[in-house]
């Protein structure tokens, strides 16, 4: 658990972080979205004390995060950047490595957790070891970055717009990578980003900063349902508004009894991918199978328009 | 051009220059046409190699000396503590490369007198600018988003140093540290005119004898070290460069 | 009030402290090879300007040590230089015995760190007022021109530099001018050969590289084998080429030391151009494409004035590079300040050494700060039209 309470950064007159107060659950992602100078770097920095706030109090599982000296903390939280932040002169393994080694791991250990994180990436251990992080592409060196993060099994990991790097194709593997593993790790995550749709996507809960301040923290549904003011409720973006709620919801949560014809939608696919489908193939309604190709009923366009409006 | 054609007239040249130093001998019907009334072809007041020994000694020792300083220094004010010294470092960087060689060496003899003193500080103190200059550029042109990550990764600001900054800093200090040698390679050979034992002594003799055998050996044997060690640093750096992802024009 | 300390205050502190009180702030010599023996500030003035001078360090000392408000760190550090250049003068008349002709009055090693210590103080104030290119010369010519009041005064007249000077005024002058004659011309040379040359790299590729590496090996060879080198070659043309001896080449002299000083000049002129041409946005040369330019056209309205700044950091290097190497064309008798640079060391003379040395520094320095003005001026000027 992360308790942030009363967090204010000031430089000089300039108040960047103003009193903000969030919790975020163990296990859970929290994504905090905002536009560039919303204070939300500063905030996650504070985090592992790249920045020292000036006032208020951070406590990761109840603990001062100012009980240990600052690069300790570091060590037992992952970080990951934009632009990943590689380094040039170490191998990828190396660089994966570079936490463990600072903790003092031995060799075994150090290289099987390298081997097991590089796997997890779809990166083959002895082909991609000894590179160096110039030979690798773009997606490649993100998912070095997220792995270098992760290395000494930290219980948070602090992520600054660790896609906006990446092209539209590769960042949604990005992300559906990041979700599989936090589920496997169980990772508490806190990301950074300024795009609304990856939050949407991506948070189990959303804190919408402006002006240094939080003005809204709630789950994806509530913030899309109810924005608490018209500054989150532009981020939203009332045109994609409907869209985005669909996007949240599953297939087989919106199953109405009855057969349809025409291919069948897996179960586990977004609403809004439904609608999309059912639109292009210009049907009311579709059938919908499960995880096993058994039909358990149908989706229809009328279902889905209820749904795409808050309750 | 081949690939292997630089290499193999480097080699060469390495050859050559082994021969003429070790058993100039061998080379005196080379240089004969060169002198005029039964002079001497071959330097005869001392020996090549010697000098030529005498003369990398020189250049290494205050070469080492300026590197250490100058990167300690570079350090210094790239901390956080030395940060006010910056502004200042640099711009007196810029005003000492302005001070001729010649000059150094020349106000150096007042303070410690003739021999191989002089030469020693004109060098350091020459050597310094560009293995500063070097350092410094290198040090706060570190790429933001490495040095972030490594100070994320819960790096101390030794580690920072020692794991991040210098290595990554390592082909531009070179660079530097090359430059230096070959400037004190060639102004070493001034350090005669103040009595040190470098090949300079070669040059001045003939150049006092109006022999221009002697100008010549001495003043190949110089280049020819200065354009071999120019390349083999010019190597190690691409080397370092190319390892980093960083290539080099 | 409370009382900080300014980081490099300490050094420059220390540095006063030791060079007023521990240090000899003049030598002095029965003639001008003999040993001299030191005298501190006090023994070196009459008592009460050497309680002034000692109270203008000292105080210069204290405010460099605080943080102080620039303008008080810039009045010291004027205040101090001024006063230790015209007491040094003092000095020199009060020491040397009246009549004595031989004697040699010098300044010691207190003396220049001192200058040293507030020099560093005065760069370090001007470094932080971030003074514009016209006001850096600006100040170059105040400096220059209280330098030059303090030698036509004659105040420094009893100093052993101006001692040597005197003796030998008129070849001074000649030197001098030799000097900036060497320099300048060899510079004009190249800049006329390198600019194309530069172009016609930067145009055929091919050319490149076996042009600039020729030009580096040049560079490696030790100014006094290149200077030695050319007389031979120079010898015979002027023996063989009729009309050539009547234009002044010949083997030994100025002829050589051009020539070399024009070779040396060539591979920074030349690589800058080739840098300064290759770094020119490809954007704004397709655009110059698009619109119709012809070569011609693009090299003149797009590219050279685009690359002009890298070009004049080449001239730059050069000036002062040649400033410096000059000095060597003594050495096989093409006049310059080196003459008395070699004569002094050749002598035990430092006072002809520093004749010779002080004014090739100045030269160099003076050029290397007008030379930055420009260079400045021409590429903020760029930057501050829209791209």
């Amino acid at each position: 658990m992360i308790e942030i309470e009363g967090i204010t950064k000031r430089y000089d007159e300039t108040t960047v972080v103003d009193n903000v107060s969030l919790v975020i659950e163990p296990r859970t992602i929290a994504v905090i979205v905002g536009t560039s100078g919303s204070g939300k770097t500063t905030l996650l920095r504070m985090i592992n004390r790249l920045v020292e706030p000036t006032s208020g109090v951070i406590k990761l599982d109840g603990a001062d995060n100012r009980s240990v000296p600052d690069y300790q903390l570091r060590r037992s939280i992952g970080y990951a950047i934009q632009g990943h932040g590689l380094f040039p002169h170490r191998t990828v393994a190396q660089n994966i490595a570079t936490v463990p080694l600072l903790l003092g791991w031995d060799k075994d250990r150090i290289k099987a957790r390298v081997d097991e994180l590089m796997t997890l990436y779809q990166l083959d251990p002895q082909a991609y070891g000894p590179r160096y992080p110039h030979e690798l592409s773009g997606g490649q060196q993100q998912r070095v970055g997220v792995a270098r993060a992760l290395a000494a099994e930290p219980n948070v990991l602090l992520m600054d717009e660790p896609f906006g790097a990446l092209d539209p194709i590769i960042r949604t593997k990005a992300q559906e990578d990041l979700l599989a593993i936090q589920k496997r790790f169980g990772t508490t995550i806190i990301l950074v980003t300024h795009d609304m749709e990856e939050a949407v996507h991506m948070g189990d809960k959303i804190a919408v900063m402006d002006a240094g301040k939080v003005l809204q923290y709630a789950k994806p549904a509530e913030i899309l349902a109810r924005p608490a003011n018209g500054f989150v409720e532009t981020l939203v973006g009332s045109s994609e508004r409907p869209f985005r709620l669909l996007s949240l919801g599953r297939v087989r949560d919106a199953v109405e009894p009855g057969g349809a014809e025409g291919e069948a939608i897996p179960g586990d696919a977004s609403q809004r991918d439904a609608l999309a489908e059912l639109l292009w193939a210009g049907r009311p309604a579709l059938p919908v199978k499960d995880g096993d190709g058994k039909l358990i009923g149908r989706i229809t366009v009328e279902g889905l328009v209820k749904r795409a409006r808050p309750a | 051009m081949k690939a292997w054609l630089p290499a193999l007239l480097r080699l060469a040249l390495l050859v050559l220059l082994v021969a003429f130093i070790a058993s100039p001998g061998w080379f005196e019907p080379l240089l004969r046409p060169l002198t005029e009334n039964g002079a001497p072809a071959i330097y005869n007041q001392g020996s090549l190699l010697t000098l030529t020994l005498l003369h990398l000694r020189t250049v290494l020792v205050a070469t080492v000396a300026a590197t250490i300083v100058a990167v300690a220094l570079a350090i210094l004010v790239t901390r956080p503590a030395g940060a006010e010294f910056l502004p200042l470092s640099r711009s007196l960087v810029n005003i000492g490369q302005s001070f001729p060689p010649v000059a150094v060496l020349a106000l150096a003899v007042p303070a410690v007198g003739f021999g191989e003193k002089p030469t020693l500080i004109a060098l350091f103190l020459y050597g310094l600018l560009p293995i500063f200059e070097n350092a410094l550029t290198a040090l706060t042109t570190l790429p933001g988003n490495v040095m972030e990550a490594a100070r994320g990764a819960g790096m101390t600001g030794w580690q920072r140093l020692v794991k991040v900054e210098l290595p990554l800093s390592a082909p531009v200090i070179l660079g530097g540290i090359r430059l230096s040698v070959v400037i004190g390679l060639a102004t070493a050979t001034i350090g005669s005119t103040v009595a040190a034992k470098t090949l300079g002594e070669v040059i001045i003799a003939g150049l006092i004898s109006n022999n221009l055998a002697f100008v010549l050996q001495g003043g190949l044997i110089v280049a020819a070290l200065a354009v071999l060690i120019y390349d083999g640093l010019s190597a190690i750096e691409r080397y370092a460069a190319r390892r980093m992802g960083r290539e080099t024009a | 009030m409370t009382f900080r300390f300014d980081k490099l205050g300490i050094v420059i502190a220390v540095v006063v402290a030791y060079a007023a009180f521990a240090a000899p702030f003049a030598t002095f010599r029965a003639n001008r090879i003999v040993p001299g023996q030191a005298r501190s500030i006090l023994e070196s003035l009459p008592s009460a300007l050497g309680a002034l001078l000692l109270a203008i360090v000292i105080v210069g000392g204290i405010i460099a040590l605080l943080k102080t408000p620039l303008v008080l760190r810039l009045a010291a550090s004027v205040i101090a230089l001024a006063a230790l250049a015209i007491l040094i003068g003092t000095a020199g008349g009060f020491l040397t015995p009246a009549g004595n002709t031989f004697a040699r009055v010098s300044p010691a090693s207190g003396f220049w760190l001192l200058i040293f210590a507030f020099t560093l103080l005065l760069a370090d104030v001007l470094t932080r007022l971030n003074l514009s290119p016209s006001a850096r010369v600006g100040a170059l010519v105040v400096a220059a021109l209280a330098v030059g009041a303090l030698l036509v005064s004659g105040s420094w007249d009893s100093l052993s530099i101006l001692k040597e000077y005197a003796s030998r005024a008129d070849s001074f002058w000649a030197e001098g001018s030799k000097h900036v004659t060497l320099a300048l011309g060899s510079l004009a040379a190249a800049v006329v050969v390198g600019l194309p040359l530069g172009i016609l790299c930067h145009r055929v590729e091919p050319l490149r590289a076996g042009v600039l590496n020729v030009l580096n090996i040049i560079q490696t060879i030790p100014s006094i084998a290149l200077f030695g080198l050319l007389i031979a070659p120079l010898g015979w043309v002027a023996a063989h080429v009729p009309g050539a001896a009547g234009f002044g080449i010949r083997g030994i002299g100025t002829a050589p030391a051009f020539v070399a000083l024009f070779l040396y000049s060539l591979l920074p002129v030349v690589a800058n151009t080739v840098v300064g041409l290759a770094g020119v946005p490809r954007a704004a040369n397709d655009a110059a494409r698009g619109m119709g330019m012809t070569d011609r056209q693009r090299l003149f309205d797009v590219e050279f004035p685009l690359a002009f700044p890298v070009i004049l950091t080449g001239i730059r290097i050069v000036l002062v590079q040649n400033i410096g190497l000059a000095t060597i064309a003594a050495l096989i008798g093409g006049g310059g300040f080196g003459v008395f640079v070699f004569q002094g060391v050749g002598q035990t003379a430092m006072d002809l050494v520093l004749l010779g040395a002080v004014p090739t520094v100045a030269l160099a320095f003076a050029a290397a700060i007008i030379l930055d003005a420009v260079i400045e001026m021409t590429s903020t000027k760029r930057r501050a039209q829209p791209a």
